[in-house]
């Protein structure tokens, strides 16, 4: 299914796509066929959903497990911190920030 | 390519003097020293009570293939013991010299003392004779840091290219660390040289995952997450990117010096109940860590932008990000990102980055060493020896 080439696929089990340049907010770009617009600029080497991944199933990305999904993702969601978790120890982010 | 033979047989690719303080205490007096000298490069140990794995990097370091010759620098109460690393360095050939602070007179008398030694020690290794060397004889690290989603697909993978060639040249090449390769136990031991090696593989990860769940924290700075990276495990993966295709031929400790040419796993991890804190602090404990093992450059992968280098040894900063690079080229060395904006091959940067491997080697000056990076960290840690089954025979 078409993609935008801005995302690269790592390995043809993965869950995610991974950006290999950066997208505006307010841009739709299309993942595995579908259309997707983006409320918030998103940075190279972040990660977008290829398929749906259930609340508690692993996602994959170098075609291994880098986590579970903490809530349901959808394709074309933007896969971080809200909705992905270790499954060895927690992430540290700094809050406080804009 | 040419260096200078040590008395063990090794081969250094810089000739410097260390200037070595043993607790803090003295390193107000051993930067003095060091102080307008390129050649003296400051390293040490802050701690005042005693630690054998500092000692036995301290006496590693003071032999390392690079350095040349050796000013210790005690205030003299300290615990650390001065007459082992002065017996160390004495036993390889290189000149030595022990400067205790409370018995020189104080902190201008010992300053005055270091810097005609150092001064003249200095002079003396810029005139020593060079030997040939080759690929073979070069000991490689690797490490990376400030890492973002880029680093595991363009700087990782491409170090891992140039460690590739490395090895085929008859090089030893290590990449680390433990806590970061947690989520790759599996993948990692299926390349052991050997069953009883996979073993020791999976537990030196176990135990690192064991002891970061006790720190609660994984090997994971803020600065990842901004760069994309969501776990630990896939940090893991991307930095693990770096080791290359090659079999791993062993895994050693700190301050382990491979026996021969080949890809080593080194375990960073202390061992026993987990005491002294985070396993290294920042990145130039790992890159005092290779050294320590021998390494004559280090691979420094960044996708944030990390602008150290390192005493003692080469730091070659290889730039993951395009758009870092477009703000920190005067800190980099090397430019993988061009291969997301599809300017280049993973296979050509990994050339490029063997290629200046060896050019640095020869004496070219490294973009870290030309603005005077010269950081260098050491803290607490205990080891127990490796087993049987971890070095090639």
């Amino acid at each position: 299914m078409p993609t935008d080439p801005r995302l690269l696929l790592l390995h043809p089990g993965d869950s995610v796509y991974v950006l290999r340049d950066q997208i505006a907010a307010g841009e739709t770009v299309l993942v595995s066929g579908t259309a997707v617009a983006f409320a918030q600029p998103l940075g190279l080497g972040h990660k977008i959903a290829r398929v749906a991944v259930a609340e508690g199933e692993p996602v994959i990305k170098y075609g291994a497990p880098i986590g579970r999904a903490t809530r349901a993702i959808a394709p074309g969601d933007h896969v971080h911190l809200h909705n992905l978790a270790s499954d060895y120890t927690p992430t540290y982010a700094l809050e406080g920030k804009a | 390519m040419r260096g200078w033979l040590r008395s063990d047989g090794r081969k250094g690719i810089r000739n410097v003097v260390a200037v070595a303080y043993l607790v803090e205490c003295a390193h107000h007096v051993a930067r003095q020293i060091a102080a307008g000298e390129d050649e003296a490069h400051v390293i040490g140990f802050p701690g005042c009570f005693p630690n054998p794995y500092a000692q036995k990097m301290m006496e590693r370091l003071c032999t390392h293939p690079n350095v040349g010759a050796v000013l210790v620098v005690s205030l003299g109460c300290e615990s650390f013991n001065r007459f082992q690393l002065e017996k160390a360095v004495a036993a390889t050939g290189r000149p030595v010299k022990v400067l205790v602070i409370q018995n020189e007179g104080g902190t201008k008398s010992t300053i005055a003392a270091g810097r005609d030694w150092v001064r003249a020690q200095a002079a003396a290794l810029a005139a020593a004779p060079t030997e040939p060397m080759s690929a073979s004889d070069l000991v490689v690290g690797t490490v990376c840091g400030g890492s973002d989603g880029t680093s595991g697909i363009t700087g990782n993978p491409a170090a891992g290219i140039a460690f590739d060639k490395l090895v085929a040249a008859g090089a030893a090449c290590i990449f680390e660390e433990t806590g970061e390769l947690i989520g790759c136990e599996g993948i990692m031991e299926a390349r052991a040289a050997t069953p009883a090696l996979a073993g020791e593989i999976r537990a030196s990860v176990a135990k690192a995952a064991r002891y970061y769940a006790t720190l609660g924290y994984g090997s994971f700075a803020s600065g990842n997450a901004d760069g994309g990276l969501t776990t630990i495990e896939e940090k893991s993966l991307g930095a693990y990117m770096k080791s290359g295709q090659s079999p791993i031929s062993g895994l050693i400790k700190p301050g382990d010096i491979p026996p021969k040419g080949g890809l080593y796993l080194m375990d960073v991890v202390p061992d026993g109940e987990v005491r002294f804190g985070f396993p290294n602090i920042s990145d130039n404990a790992e890159i005092v860590e290779m050294m320590a093992s021998g390494a004559h450059v280090t691979l420094f992968v960044t996708g944030r932008g990390s602008v150290v280098g390192s005493a003692l040894a080469p730091v070659i900063k290889i730039a993951a990000n395009p758009h870092m690079y477009a703000r920190l080229s005067e800190d980099m060395d090397v430019n993988a990102g061009r291969v997301l904006a599809g300017e280049a091959t993973l296979e050509e940067v990994g050339q490029e980055i063997f290629d200046l491997v060896l050019d640095v080697a020869d004496g070219r000056q490294t973009k870290s060493e030309e603005l005077g990076h010269r950081e260098f960290i050491l803290t607490y840690k205990s080891f127990d020896p490796i087993g049987p089954a971890c070095l090639p025979v």
